[in-house]
């Protein structure tokens, strides 16, 4: 606490004390509004970010961000679609919700505003070692989060080797709408406990190196431990006949209370002769939830003399289901101690495609907007589907539209 | 798990060794000095994007920390 405000009061200091001659800008803005779109009425978010970093001099710095997180829409909750009319109860236990004959059950009750706030502070610590800490906190109406990290870089190699280690250390406070419900208990139950939490630690090392004049590569390998409630309160696993594939139950999901990742990804920049950019990454995820991921990501920026330029992206993304995941369990099977059947935990594909286009100024001042589409696809209809659920679409494809506008300045 | 974890590390290790043969002279440094080709150019896309990811996916992070966390999955 007692470093923390110190920090504040150097950093007031340090903005208040203009120089008379204020004609260097000190602060480095970035701003950008994102809308995100699902088709078929899903969710829908309008996100305006800003942030400001502010030069010290002597290489310090300090950034500041602001985002704010307007969602709104149905989200789909694990129940399977039935040919049916089915009726839910809503988070709050007040009320009902019905879903059509052979409509993906969404629950249309999530609307949600989340404002988040972070601050970082860069210092050399000598010529070739940085230190950067900040702190973040995040609120919603049934989820806080604070978190604080650290960062260390090591240059060596007349600067053309950079290691760095991380660690990052977050509390998430989940309070959900109508409380926590008792692991995989009937939704006609109602059966919930008040509010809960989890921890997550995040270790980062990682190496910059330049390649040639015009290109260097990145290497980092993650480490994360969660621990504490990691399932999603707000989701169902259905538990259909045996004989029909009607569902005749809904259960609340369970998620194990701890999950241990590990990725290492891989980022290259390459300027051309005609000052075109190419940026490709790859990320491996592996998790003890079974779950393993691949991403491919690309960009290529083709820019032109006037500052303008135009940018095509390309961005690949598959998963394996994690062990628990279940499209349904039927009545005469045995109900396991994790389960859910939140389509984010299953086998999938998503592709995103793109580009942005905008104009370069000069130095930091910039603007651009970008357009994208998403699109993730899964087994609809698994081998295990039966009865009217071989009727089904089991895994709904999520498709969306991505636009941002962004502008950047010095002030 | 264990086998996995020795090959992430593995890449990581030859990633780092015999990088002193590779980089340029600090007066060669003009090209790579500019904001398109820092590593963390569009900062803020990144940041948009990895929280839509998330959200909608089982995986996240990678290249920094997240900076911060939400409800949404």
């Amino acid at each position: 606490m007692k470093k923390i405000a110190g920090l504040l009061s150097a950093a007031t200091c340090s903005l208040l004390a203009n120089p008379v001659q204020a004609e260097e800008p000190n602060w480095d803005i970035d701003s950008a509004v994102l809308y995100y779109n699902e088709d078929d009425d899903r969710v829908s978010a309008f996100e305006p970010v800003i942030s400001g970093k502010r030069d010290l001099g002597d290489e310090e710095s300090l950034t500041f961000k602001l985002v704010l997180d307007s969602l709104s829409g149905a989200s789909a909750t694990g129940a399977v679609p039935s040919t049916q009319v089915q009726t839910f109860i809503r988070p709050s236990g007040n009320g009902t919700y019905t879903v059509d004959p052979n409509d993906t059950p969404l629950d249309d009750t999530f609307k949600d505003t989340r404002v988040s706030f972070s601050m970082n502070w860069e210092k050399p610590i000598d010529r070739n070692n940085r230190r950067n800490l900040g702190f973040n906190i995040s609120n919603e109406y049934d989820f806080t989060s604070a978190s604080v990290n650290a960062l260390w870089d090591h240059d060596t190699n007349q600067k053309n080797t950079t290691y760095t280690a991380g660690i990052n250390v977050e509390y998430d406070y989940i309070d959900p709408v109508g409380g926590a419900p008792e692991e995989l208990t009937s939704m006609t139950a109602q059966d919930k406990n008040d509010d809960d939490d989890r921890t997550i630690v995040d270790l980062l090392f990682g190496v910059t190196q330049v390649i040639d004049r015009t290109s260097l590569f990145q290497v980092n390998l993650s480490l994360s431990e969660s621990s504490g409630y990691l399932t999603d309160p707000y989701k169902f696993v259905s538990i259909v006949d045996s004989v029909t594939g009607q569902p005749v139950d809904q259960l609340f999901e369970n998620r194990p209370d701890s999950r241990s990742r590990q990725s290492l990804f891989g980022k290259y920049k390459k300027m051309f002769a005609n000052k075109d950019i190419l940026t490709a990454s790859y990320r491996y995820m592996t998790d003890d939830w079974g779950i393993d991921s691949h991403t491919f990501d690309a960009t290529y920026r083709f820019r032109f003399n006037s500052g303008y330029f135009i940018q095509p992206h390309l961005r690949w993304y598959t998963q394996t289901e994690a062990d628990f995941y279940y499209y349904f369990r039927r009545d005469d099977q045995r109900i396991p101690g994790d389960a859910s059947a939140d389509y984010r935990l299953g086998d999938m594909d998503a592709i995103t495609y793109g580009f942005k286009f905008g104009r370069t100024f000069d130095e930091r001042h910039v603007w651009s907007v970008r357009l994208e589409r998403y699109e993730q696809t899964g087994d609809s209809s698994p081998s295990e589907a039966f009865g009217q659920l071989d009727q089904q679409d089991l895994y709904p494809d999520v498709t969306a539209t991505i636009v941002q506008a962004s502008y950047s300045f010095q002030w | 798990m264990t086998a996995k974890y020795h090959w992430l590390i593995l890449g990581v290790v030859i990633a780092a060794s015999g990088c002193s043969s590779l980089g340029v002279k600090p007066w060669e440094r003009n090209v790579l000095a500019q904001d398109d080709m820092l590593m963390d150019t569009d900062a803020i896309d990144l940041a948009l994007d990895e929280h839509i990811y998330f959200s909608k996916e089982a995986s996240s992070g990678g290249q920094g920390f997240a900076g911060g966390g939400c409800g949404c999955n």
